[in-house]
């Protein structure tokens, strides 16, 4: 919590959140910084709610991360900007392997629909509440989520062959 | 006909002396919107007094669009009286289509009801490759993203691989990634203006645009060797030197494109079916902008003034002068007009990079992420171990979690890598801006006529490459 | 009597040499965009190149109106049955360009959301290579089709030759 001291914003968006995590980070090439934010999943939805009154109403993002072998093995990671003053946070929860589930964000940010649509099916996260859980880049039919790490790439081998001359 | 326009011109700038040119080009022209179907005093002009011209912003088309809480949502019931209703697929092969969006366009006779676009037509799994490539590869990858800014895609990840080395670049390096993607910026609105040009009917339009972009296509070509996908702006710095003479090469670019771009507005700006094809055409309010993460000219045709090149400066953006476009009603000719003007900006950025670039390194000296010159291979033991490590494991990243993003051309593309240590991201998760714009396409097209639909998707100026990924 | 029909004789070569001539000039791309390489095609059909001089500058949007198929880009898993259905549409006689490393092999994708090599989907009569090729390249890859198509080395079946 020592990192928010020198801004108001994030103060008063973090105070009536317990076991919150906050770390500043610097552009690269740049003088601004933003905020990483770390909170348990119960508070993502209020989190949002408050974060949105306070003046983060730009959705930005939201995808998930597989930490694969670290314990709550999913991560799903929001993006968002107040625009005045000039601030991005990037907030996170985790979540476990055998229960990944979020509650939706849609009912806060409609952007978030097709953002929670992509984290469903390259990353198999379920949200409750969201009012179209599809796939939405893979086929319908498609079998298992791509980007989970225990999900192979699926290259085929390269072949090296002789030209047309060769023998 | 074109003595009662001047008229008309000399009435509007007298009655509102506060108006801009700008202004009053668009009231004037209003007279043109589409959905308007009394008879315009425009109809009645005689030389006998001053006509009464509609002002913009009471336009009828402009309100029925304007501020209509519109659910995207296809799933949701609609209560739709009309038997007529019927369920078209646009796309995804489909000539006004951008690449390959499906769009599923719900028609109550001519008016579109519903819109679902439907995308992954062209899903390319690069997140997950990226993530078997190390970080010097990792350049070629994502400048295939956005096949249209490829120096941005670039400028994003490098900027985020530095963010999570902690290391700076040369102030040279800066300059020219900030020249390459600035000149990117004007290729990529030359050729979305082109396109849109095309789709709403203005073939020549087409033909115009792709002569300006390949003065821009030549000198890339010459500065990377490629025309598109150049990887030339790498983590440490860039690639190579500007080869010699680039400033008469940019001078003289600057200097064609401007010719060029005041070519277009001369063709565009008062073409009566230009402005009845665009003027009220897919509006898009402000808290809509906000609410689906819409930014760049779409979002600054809106009015919401949000540029990271102003909010965030990053690579010494904030030495430069430029001015931030900003439109008011959010349709597409607003969105064609911003585009056009930043094509201006970007050109006086780089005007004034060839006056104040700095001498130096176009990269960072740093052993650990720059390969050595080749010749000091032969010369030094040291150098050839970096040379032999950078080449066969690759860059070494500490753990960590970086975002980083930059103002493409499209708007804000930002990456974000997660690194558990060694050579290769975790994650690499791409913030793309014309996924947010392709969502943000049912609230503009709902309620408006079919023909519409092909206008906003062409001012949108979403590129499928950047949506999939 | 098998030799005279191995021969075809001289009317009916004289009249297939002219109907090759007739299908290679004017020989009209169906618009088959799909990544980067769409951007070269859409290049080579614009001013600075300028396809019109080989009678191609007319991209149909109708499968049904296009004789060649310029598959330009990556082949997705999603787009490959609309890629068979759109060269299913189009009438005899078809060729297919494969346009660029992605649609001719996969590029430098080999992953699971990718068709490795469009030739999967679709027969294919010319590989033009290049990430994206440029217009020339594409070009090149056009005029030898043409040259294929004029000696006959690719034969479409249509009961007249």
């Amino acid at each position: 919590m020592t990192d928010t001291q020198n801004n108001e914003t994030i103060a008063a968006l973090v105070e009536p959140f317990d076991s919150t995590v906050v770390s500043e980070r610097a552009y690269a090439s740049s003088n601004s910084s933003y905020f990483m934010i770390s909170i348990p999943r119960d508070e993502w939805v209020p989190f949002a709610e408050s974060a949105k009154a306070i003046g983060f109403d730009t959705f930005s993002d939201l995808f998930a991360i597989d930490h694969f072998t670290d314990a709550p093995r999913y991560e799903v990671v929001l993006n968002l900007v107040s625009m005045r003053p000039v601030e991005r946070i990037v907030v996170s929860t985790r979540v476990p392997y055998d229960d990944p589930v979020v509650p939706t964000l849609t009912n806060v940010f409609q952007g978030a629909n097709f953002y929670e649509r992509e984290a469903y099916d390259m990353m198999g996260i379920d949200f409750p509440g969201h009012p179209d859980l599809t796939r939405i880049l893979m086929p319908d039919d498609w079998v298992g989520h791509p980007l989970r790490k225990d999900y192979d790439i699926g290259a085929i081998p390269v072949e090296f062959k002789l030209g047309s001359t060769g023998e | 006909m074109s003595d009662v326009t001047e008229d008309t011109v000399d009435e509007v700038s007298d009655d509102a002396a506060s108006q801009s040119v700008e202004e009053s080009r668009r009231t004037r022209h209003s007279i043109w919107v589409s959905g308007t179907e009394e008879r315009m005093p425009f109809a009645e002009a005689t030389d006998e007094g001053a006509q009464e011209l509609l002002p913009r912003d009471e336009d009828p088309a402009l309100e029925i669009q304007r501020g209509i809480a519109v659910d995207d949502d296809y799933v949701i019931p609609e209560h739709v009286d009309d038997s007529e209703r019927q369920i078209i697929n646009m796309g995804p092969q489909h000539p006004s289509t951008h690449g390959v969006l499906r769009l599923q366009l719900e028609l109550e006779g001519e008016m579109v009801r519903r819109v679902k676009p439907i995308i992954g037509y062209l899903h390319t799994g690069m997140e997950k490759t990226a993530e078997t490539l190390n970080y010097s590869q990792g350049s070629t990858n994502v400048t295939r993203m956005d096949y249209l800014s490829p120096f941005a895609n670039e400028l994003a990840y490098s900027l985020t691989v530095e963010q999570l080395l902690g290391i700076g670049v040369p102030p040279r390096a800066s300059a020219i990634r900030v020249l390459m993607v600035e000149l990117n910026r004007v290729a990529s609105h030359l050729l979305s203006s082109a396109t849109m040009g095309m789709d709403v009917g203005a073939l020549s339009m087409m033909i115009y645009g792709w002569r300006e972009r390949e003065i821009c296509l030549d000198f890339f070509e010459k500065v990377t060797g490629l025309r598109m996908n150049h990887n030339y702006i790498r983590p440490g710095g860039v690639a190579a030197e500007l080869p010699d003479g680039w400033e008469d090469d940019v001078t003289s670019l600057i200097e064609r494109v401007n010719e060029g771009v005041d070519e277009y507005e001369e063709l565009l700006n008062e073409n009566p079916i230009w402005l009845d094809r665009t003027l009220g055409v897919g509006v898009l309010i402000p808290d809509e902008v906000k609410q689906y993460g819409v930014t760049g000219p779409v979002a600054r045709a809106s009015g919401v003034d949000w540029d990271l090149r102003k909010e965030t400066p990053y690579c010494g953006y904030e030495k430069y002068e430029f001015d931030v476009p900003l439109g008011k009603h959010g349709d597409a000719f607003d969105r064609y007009k911003v585009r056009i003007d930043e094509i201006r900006e970007s050109l006086r950025i780089a005007s004034q990079i060839i006056e104040t670039i700095p001498l130096g390194d176009y990269r960072n000296v740093d052993p650990k992420v720059t390969p050595p010159p080749r010749a000091r291979i032969d010369e030094s033991m040291e150098a050839l171990i970096h040379h032999f490590k950078l080449f066969t494991q690759g860059v070494v990243v500490p753990p960590g979690e970086a975002f980083q993003a930059v103002e493409g051309p499209r708007g804000e593309l930002g990456c974000h890598i997660v690194s558990k240590g060694g050579s290769r991201p975790w994650r690499m998760r791409w913030r793309a801006p014309s996924f947010a714009a392709v969502q943000a396409l049912p609230p503009m097209m709902t309620d408006s006529m079919v023909a519409d639909v092909i206008a906003a998707l062409a001012s949108t100026d979403p590129v499928l490459g950047d949506v999939d990924r | 009597m098998a030799g005279v029909s191995d021969n075809p004789g001289f009317l009916l070569t004289t009249v297939g040499k002219g109907v090759n001539w007739a299908r290679t000039r004017s020989m009209w791309p169906a618009t088959f965009g799909l990544a980067c390489c769409a951007i070269e095609m859409m290049g080579t059909g614009a001013a600075h190149n300028d396809l019109a001089r080989f009678g191609m500058e007319v991209f149909r949007a109708s499968p049904r109106q296009a004789d060649l198929m310029i598959v330009a880009g990556r082949v997705s898993q999603k787009m490959a049955p609309v890629l068979r259905q759109v060269y299913d549409q189009m009438a005899e006689p078809k060729w297919v360009i494969s346009m660029g490393a992605c649609a001719s092999t996969g590029g430098m994708f080999n992953n699971y959301a990718l068709v490795q090599g469009v030739d999967e989907v679709v027969p294919v009569d010319m590989y033009v290579p290049g990430c994206p090729p440029g217009p020339q390249s594409l070009m090149h890859g056009i005029l030898s089709l043409q040259e294929k198509i004029m000696s006959g080395e690719i034969q479409r079946s249509t009961g007249l030759v």
